[in-house]
This record gives C-alpha cells, sequence and structure tokens, in this order.
C-alpha cells in the first residue's frame, strides 16, 4: 500500500445514447505506480469505454473515475495528458510526418501556448526515443515503419508526455510473434525502471498471464474476474467468458491457456 | 533558405504591383505619383493581404474538416455572400458600403446557420455533418439568389455578378484600413490554435488523450477561419482556389506543423493574389478581368495536379 495510487475507477457503468443496454457494468479498477495490468476480454466486452470513462471521454451514468484522487470529469485535457500517456488503438495519418515529429506531439501538454520547442522538451523526446529502442528511426518517414516498429514510435510519444500512467489499447493487434514479444517486453521494462502504472488492452491471454501483475477479464461489460493471473485465469473462468473450451498449463508459474479442439480434445 | 525565398518573393511581387498598370508611371516618378500611392499601393496591399488571409483560412478550415482538398468557401459562405450581395443591389440599398456589408452579413448568415447545423444531435462539428450543412446551406442561397435575380434590373445584376467574381479596383487606404483592423483577432486565434491542430490531424481521441481540448478547439477554428473569409468576400467578393490550394502547396514545401502553415500559407496566399490581380489588371488594360477568374483560371490544373497526386498516393 506505500505504491502511489494512479487510477481508481470504482463500480462504473456506462451507456452509449440510445443504446439499450450498459456498455459497462459496475466495473471497478485500481492501477498503482509500477503496476502492469491487463485487460482482457471478448470483441464488444467494454475494454475501451473502460479507457474512455476512466479518463473523462465518456461521462459514466454511476459510480465514478478518480486520477490522483481527482475526478476524471474534473481535470483539463492538457493536465491529464501529463499524467496519463495513451495509445489509442486507431489514429489516422493525413499527412506524412517523420518519427522526430510524431514523438514531440507528446510534448504538446508541455508546452505554452505560443512558446517554442525547448531543450528540455527535444530531451525528453531523445530519451523516449532511446527508452522505446526507436532512436535509430527517428530520422524516418511514419509511412516507411514496420508494424512493430510504429507501435513502438508511438509509445515513445506516450513516454514524451513524461506520464505516470500509460494505457496501451490493443497494440499488437496484427504484429508478428516476435513484435509481440518486444512491446510487452518493452512495456514491462518500462514499468519496472520508471515506477510506471501500466493498462494494457490485449487479446493475448498467454502473454497477458505471463507480463501482467494483475488481470481484468472482462465479458459483456461486466469484471468476470479481476487480481494475480493464477487466481484469474482458471479453466472455468476463461471458459465461459470466451465461450470456448479450454485448457490451463503452468509456465513458469504462471497459467498457459490452450483452446481445445471441439471434438478431439475435450476431455 | 526556403523562408528568405518566399520573403524575397513577396517583395518583388508587391514591388510589381506598383510598376506595372496600365497608366506608365516613370521609375524616378514613383514616389511622388498619386497613380501609385492612391491606385496600385493600397490595391496591392490588400490583394496582399487578402490572399494571406485566404491562405491561412485554408489551412485552418483543412485541418479542422480533416480533409485537404477542402476550400474556405465549401461551407456555404461564398452562397451566403452572393445571397447578401444580390439582396443590396435588388433592394437598392444605397452607398458604396452597401454591397460589401450585405455581402459579409450574407456569408456570417451561412456561416452561423452551418455552425448551428453542425451542432444538431450532438454533432459537434462532425467534418461529414459540416460538409452536408455547408452544402445545403449553399444551395439554399442560390435558390433564394436566383429568385431574386428574376425579379431585378438585368445591368445591376451584372455589376453583383462581376462583383461576385472578386477584384480589387474599389481598393482604397481605408479598405486596407479596415481589413488591418479586423482579421487579427481571427489570425491569432488560429495561430494559438496551431498545435492542437496538429494533434487534431490524428483524430478526435488521440488528440484528446494528447492534451487538445477538441471541442473548443473545432469552435474557434470554424469562427476564426470563417471570419477570416467573410471579410476576405466583403472587401474582394469570392475569390476562390487561393484558400484550396495555397494550404496543399505550402504542405508540400514546408510540411504539415501548423506553427510552419500558417505564416507561410499567409505570405504565399498574399503573393498568389497579388500577382493575379497584377495580371487580371494588366492582360486586358484598360480593361479589368475579375481576379477569381484569374485564380480559377490558375487554380484549376493545379487543382487537377493535386487532386491526381492525392488519389495517386
Amino acid at each position: 500500500m506505500d505504491r502511489e495510487l494512479i487510477l481508481a475507477v470504482s463500480g462504473i457503468t456506462c451507456r452509449y445514447p440510445g443504446a439499450r443496454r450498459d456498455i459497462l457494468l459496475d466495473v471497478s479498477l485500481e492501477v498503482r505506480a509500477g503496476e502492469f495490468h491487463a485487460v482482457l476480454g471478448p470483441n464488444g466486452s467494454g475494454k475501451t469505454t473502460l479507457v474512455r470513462a476512466a479518463l473523462g471521454l465518456v461521462q459514466p451514468i454511476k459510480g465514478q473515475a478518480n486520477i490522483l484522487g481527482r475526478p476524471a470529469s474534473a481535470w483539463g485535457r492538457r493536465d491529464l495528458a501529463r499524467v496519463v500517456g495513451v495509445l489509442p488503438q486507431r489514429e489516422d495519418n493525413l499527412f506524412p510526418q517523420r518519427v522526430r515529429e510524431t514523438v514531440l506531439l507528446g510534448r504538446y501538454p508541455h508546452l505554452s501556448l505560443f512558446g517554442g520547442v525547448r531543450v528540455a522538451d527535444r530531451a525528453a523526446v531523445e530519451r523516449a526515443l532511446v527508452a522505446c529502442d526507436a532512436a535509430d528511426l527517428a530520422d524516418r518517414w511514419l509511412w516507411t515503419l514496420s508494424g512493430g516498429e510504429y507501435q513502438r514510435v508511438r509509445l515513445a510519444r506516450a513516454l514524451a508526455q513524461e506520464p505516470k500512467l500509460l494505457v496501451l489499447d490493443e497494440p499488437t493487434t496484427s504484429l508478428d510473434l516476435r513484435h509481440d514479444m518486444e512491446l510487452f517486453e518493452l512495456v514491462r521494462g518500462l514499468v519496472d525502471a520508471h515506477g510506471l502504472g501500466a493498462i494494457l488492452i490485449t487479446h493475448h491471454v498467454n502473454l497477458a498471464a505471463r507480463f501482467a501483475d494483475r488481470v481484468l477479464l472482462l465479458a459483456g461489460g461486466r469484471a468476470a474476474a479481476g487480481g494475480a493471473p493464477a487466481q484469474v485465469l482458471t479453466r472455468e473462468v476463461v471458459e465461459r467468458v470466451f465461450a470456448w473450451p479450454v485448457a490451463i498449463t503452468r509456465f513458469d508459474g504462471r497459467p498457459q491457456m490452450t483452446p481445445l479442439r471441439k471434438k478431439e480434445d475435450h476431455p | 533558405m526556403k523562408y528568405v525565398l518566399l520573403a524575397v518573393t513577396a517583395l518583388v511581387t508587391l514591388a510589381a504591383a506598383v510598376l506595372l498598370g496600365p497608366a506608365d508611371v516613370p521609375l524616378g516618378d514613383i514616389v511622388a505619383s498619386p497613380i501609385v500611392w492612391q491606385l496600385r499601393l493600397p490595391r496591392a496591399v490588400l490583394a496582399f493581404l487578402v490572399g494571406g488571409a485566404l491562405g491561412v483560412s485554408g489551412v485552418g478550415l483543412q485541418a479542422l474538416v480533416r480533409n485537404p482538398l477542402a476550400d474556405p468557401f465549401l461551407l456555404g459562405l461564398s452562397g451566403g455572400a452572393g445571397l447578401g450581395a444580390v439582396a443590396a443591389i435588388a433592394l437598392n440599398l444605397p452607398g458604396p458600403w452597401a454591397l460589401p456589408l450585405a455581402a459579409f452579413v450574407g456569408a456570417v448568415g451561412a456561416m452561423a446557420l452551418v455552425y448551428r447545423l453542425g451542432l444538431i444531435g450532438g454533432a459537434e462539428l462532425d467534418p461529414r455533418v459540416l460538409l452536408l450543412a455547408g452544402v445545403a446551406v449553399g444551395a439554399f442561397a442560390a435558390a433564394v439568389t436566383t429568385a431574386l435575380v428574376s425579379l431585378a434590373e438585368a445591368t445591376e445584376l451584372r455589376n453583383a455578378f462581376l462583383w461576385l467574381w472578386g477584384g480589387f479596383s474599389g481598393a482604397s487606404w481605408t479598405t486596407v484600413l479596415v481589413f488591418v483592423v479586423y482579421a487579427p483577432l481571427p489570425l491569432v486565434v488560429l495561430a494559438a490554435a496551431a498545435r492542437p491542430l496538429d494533434l487534431l490531424a490524428l483524430g478526435e481521441e488521440p488528440a484528446r488523450y494528447l492534451g487538445a481540448d477538441v471541442r473548443t478547439l473545432k469552435r474557434l477554428v470554424y469562427l476564426a477561419a470563417s471570419l477570416l473569409t467573410a471579410a476576405a468576400v466583403a472587401v474582394a467578393g469570392v475569390i476562390g482556389f487561393v484558400g484550396l490550394i495555397v494550404p496543399h502547396l505550402c504542405r508540400l514545401v514546408w510540411g504539415r506543423l501548423h506553427r510552419t502553415l500558417f505564416p507561410t500559407a499567409f505570405l504565399a496566399g498574399g503573393i498568389l493574389l497579388a500577382a493575379a490581380d497584377t495580371l487580371a489588371r494588366t492582360v486586358v488594360a484598360p480593361r479589368e478581368l475579375p481576379v477569381g477568374i484569374v485564380t480559377a483560371l490558375l487554380g484549376v490544373p493545379v487543382f487537377a495536379f493535386l487532386l491526381r497526386r492525392w488519389t495517386v498516393s
């Protein structure tokens, strides 16, 4: 309990205007400094909405989200961007841009209205590039990057915000094995080395189990289970949430899930 | 280096605008000539300022609707201005300022209507809603304009029609002064929006996570860019393509960051329109072409080239 409480979401319920059911129902989440949280769940289970509500982009109809003890809705976007860095699932690249310029966008919340980019801002950009193993990409055009490189650059941009909490929304979708692993290793390393809090939304149950300190499993907008990977990822829970038979084994002390073939493997 | 070139081109263009013209003014008499002081210089300065305003407005609106092929007049402003101008003629409003003022009121009215429609049902100036609202308001204004035309005297309408196509023959130091007093406020608002507009290019959600207050940003940029365009309409009529092509060319040369785009688009827009106006009043001298025709004749081929580039990439 000595670590700083960065994000406290308690019992939030969300419903989009005109929708018939709640997209989130009574979900809670606490993230402290130095903790790596993974959020798992099938498509449409409310993972992205949880982030939106936690960071004040969506107003919950019940419950509340506090960041550093202050309600999310009370934060200005600039102030909040100095505390939380987010890699949203989707973003556009309308115009060609170089990597260093892209990372510099992360300094926006630290810059004054008409002031220029200071030495400290340039230094923060270079630090972020190095931390994300992207220093050698700095002068490349964004559109020449591979999927994995692009995600590292976006992570560097979030780090340039100098946040206490990182939020990554499905950053490894469509990445290959090596880039998946590199990104998880990178986030784990940042959490351990800099004492950041991290929330990573992902479909990789096994990687989440191996890298995360805590796992939140969402199903149909409700928290199906939450806690240490070994407590959460039991056969009963995983089968119920993902609606598919699985076997759970152990590797390196962490649970690992193997989906079963419908006929042959089922006991 | 590119900046120096731009600044030098600006000065050369202004000098050419002052030196060239149907009346032959000997070089030695330039400083003393009333033709230069009372006619050519204010006209060149006004053309430069209006071109600059259109360039800046184009940069702002393209960033707002997140479409690099948008034009400041796209959102119903030209239709509103046309309605205002024709109404002034049809109603026989007196005085030299009646036409510009009516066009300004028409443009601002169209802007307000599009703005209001862009907020309906929590649309929050969604680009798609804005574009549709612009088309709808423009069509409505065109219908009312045509109704007025069918009722009015033909010769006067020719004047309104030609006036709408743009021109600086009425330029004076007074018009320059009006513009110089009016333009700084929207220009400063847009300059302040430069950095958050860079973020908006990523999309609204990423921009908000990076610290931009997108709601306020979009409203301010829309109002500032439209008011700038409306002022340009009032002093010079509807001059197309400057606000479309200048931002695009500047982006090609200077990249996409708005802190560079705004000042370079101002200079480049000024150069383009001052040059176009010099052409408009010299090629068929002593008669004059509406400057909007010159910018369209120059602009359409460039636009076709850009469109090709855009669809190929």
